[in-house]
């Protein structure tokens, strides 16, 4: 499994989009032959994962954001950015 | 009130069909390959009858109005089209994925640069074995891996992310393991090993392209192994191989469902090889509107959703599943369109695909019948094959 570094600073790469489905309004992440749906916390993290910005501090930013305990976030991200790093739709840089 | 219009309860009943995922261009059956396995119909479309550039960017931004997310550029050879540059930045420009399904043979790195710019999101590289010889052979072309080695390190140059395709089947299914290190080796983000599917003019080669029931259960372990071996670095994405299968595959994710395909001419197919259904009839792009068609279109009403059933499918827990798989397989193994696919163990016709499958694996020959323009060569012309890599085009 991936670990996931507080200091990485992951980023979608070419070939992966994060778009608005106006259509079917939804959001979602577009890759090579798969189209991944995910929910408004994915969402944020996604929005925020430019490859400037460090794991931790989207952590820190989502738990301001949505007033919630720093540790289960950093725990939610870190499994989903693994899970997404492992699909290669995600960079970790 | 009798001359008020009284809604037909079919019609009133008629829900649209949700908006379909993908399009499939064919924008040319031109190509410099020509592989024996290839999924184009047997009568290709030649270059007089091609859509215009201003067609099929009308096509694309309907496609993409509709819904249409991912937009596969497809052949035939899609980059022997003059105007591939102006096609897919215009794709881009109306919102949808742009993936390039390429041969890369006969691209120039100036031109893939200038797709690049244009905003192409994916390239996908075929590769017809791991063995420059064999791939050649296969590919009906001699130089034509090499070429495609270098193509590869264009497209890595350049930034863009890469999946390699391999066709699998009889010549190279015990090469699966260097043919996924080739594609690491190349800096592919994924593979798909693809295991032939038998259509078009891979149905004209089933002799020489199926292997045994051994053969694939090797190939299924080998692509598990190495899915867990290279996780995070390689996607390995497997497409069956259904003979020999007991489940049938959920075609095109169900016809007239996700997907759609438009070909050289502007036909609009629910798959590639729907014009072998001789009964069904196709609707143009340059005669009605892709939604038009997609909602209406008699082809893709036919076996739309689950009424056209017949049993095994019609009672089936699994028809919301697989659809009954693929409707030209049961076609072409049947001689019914509506039979449930035989790769079924449920359908009365399983037993006679395993057997095809069994025959056909035992056959020890491999002179193709290659792709070409014309269709299949009569066969009561001689033709003579020495084994050695032939030359692009016609081979007799």
């Amino acid at each position: 499994m991936t670990e996931v570094s507080s200091d990485a600073t992951p980023s979608l790469p070419r070939g992966v989009r994060l778009r608005r489905d106006e259509v079917r309004n939804q959001w979602l992440l577009l890759a090579p032959e798969r189209v991944l749906h995910p929910d408004a916390i994915a969402v944020a993290v996604l929005e925020r994962c430019d490859g400037v910005r460090t794991v931790s501090a989207i952590v820190d930013d989502l738990a301001t954001a949505y007033a919630a305990p720093r540790e289960t976030i950093e725990t939610d991200v870190k499994a989903m950015l693994a899970d997404l790093a492992n699909k290669r739709v995600l960079d970790l840089g | 009130m009798n001359d008020m219009t009284i809604p037909n309860p079919a019609e009133a009943a008629r829900v649209p069909p949700p908006a379909p995922l993908g399009m499939l261009a064919e924008l040319t059956h031109r190509c410099p390959l020509s592989c024996p396995y290839c999924s184009n119909p047997v009568e290709l479309d030649k270059r007089s009858g091609e859509l215009d550039t201003e067609t099929w960017k009308r096509v694309f931004s309907e496609a993409a109005a509709m819904g249409v997310l991912h937009l596969h550029l497809s052949g035939g050879e899609p980059t022997a089209r003059k105007d591939i540059v102006e096609l897919t930045a215009h794709a881009v420009k109306v919102g949808l994925y742009t993936n390039l399904i390429t041969s890369g043979i006969g691209v120039t790195r100036e031109k893939l640069e200038e797709l690049a710019t244009a905003g192409l999101d994916h390239v996908q590289l075929s590769i017809q074995d791991a063995l420059p010889d064999t791939a050649d052979r296969i590919a009906g072309l001699k130089g034509a891996h090499e070429k495609k080695r270098i193509f590869a390190g264009w497209v890595l140059e350049l930034g863009l992310p890469l999946t390699i395709n391999a066709v699998i089947h009889r010549a190279n299914i015990e090469n699966i393991e260097p043919l996924v290190n080739m594609a690491l080796e190349f800096g592919a983000r994924r593979v798909e090993i693809a295991h032939s599917q038998y259509y078009g003019w891979a149905l004209e080669n089933r002799r020489m392209l199926m292997p045994t029931r051994e053969q694939v259960m090797r190939a299924a372990e080998t692509v598990e192994r190495l899915r867990d071996e290279l996780k995070g670095k390689l996607v390995i994405d497997a497409v069956v191989p259904d003979y020999y299968a007991r489940r049938p595959k959920p075609c095109v994710g169900g016809w007239g469902r996700q997907s759609l395909n438009v070909t050289p001419s502007g036909k609009v197919l629910p798959c590639h090889a729907a014009e072998t259904i001789k009964h069904l009839k196709f609707d143009y792009v340059t005669e009605r509107s892709l939604p038009d068609i997609w909602a209406n279109s008699s082809a893709f009403e036919a076996y739309r959703g689950t009424s056209w059933m017949k049993e095994p499918c019609k009672g089936c827990p699994r028809k919301e599943i697989d659809f009954g798989g693929c409707r030209c397989q049961a076609l072409a193994i049947t001689g019914d369109p509506e039979q449930a696919d035989p790769a079924c163990s449920l359908s009365p016709f399983h037993a006679k695909i395993v057997a095809l499958a069994i025959k056909d694996a035992a056959v020890d020959q491999t002179d193709y019948v290659y792709r070409r323009f014309g269709g299949v060569p009569d066969p009561r012309v001689t033709v003579t094959h020495n084994n050695a890599p032939v030359p692009a085009g016609p081979v007799d």
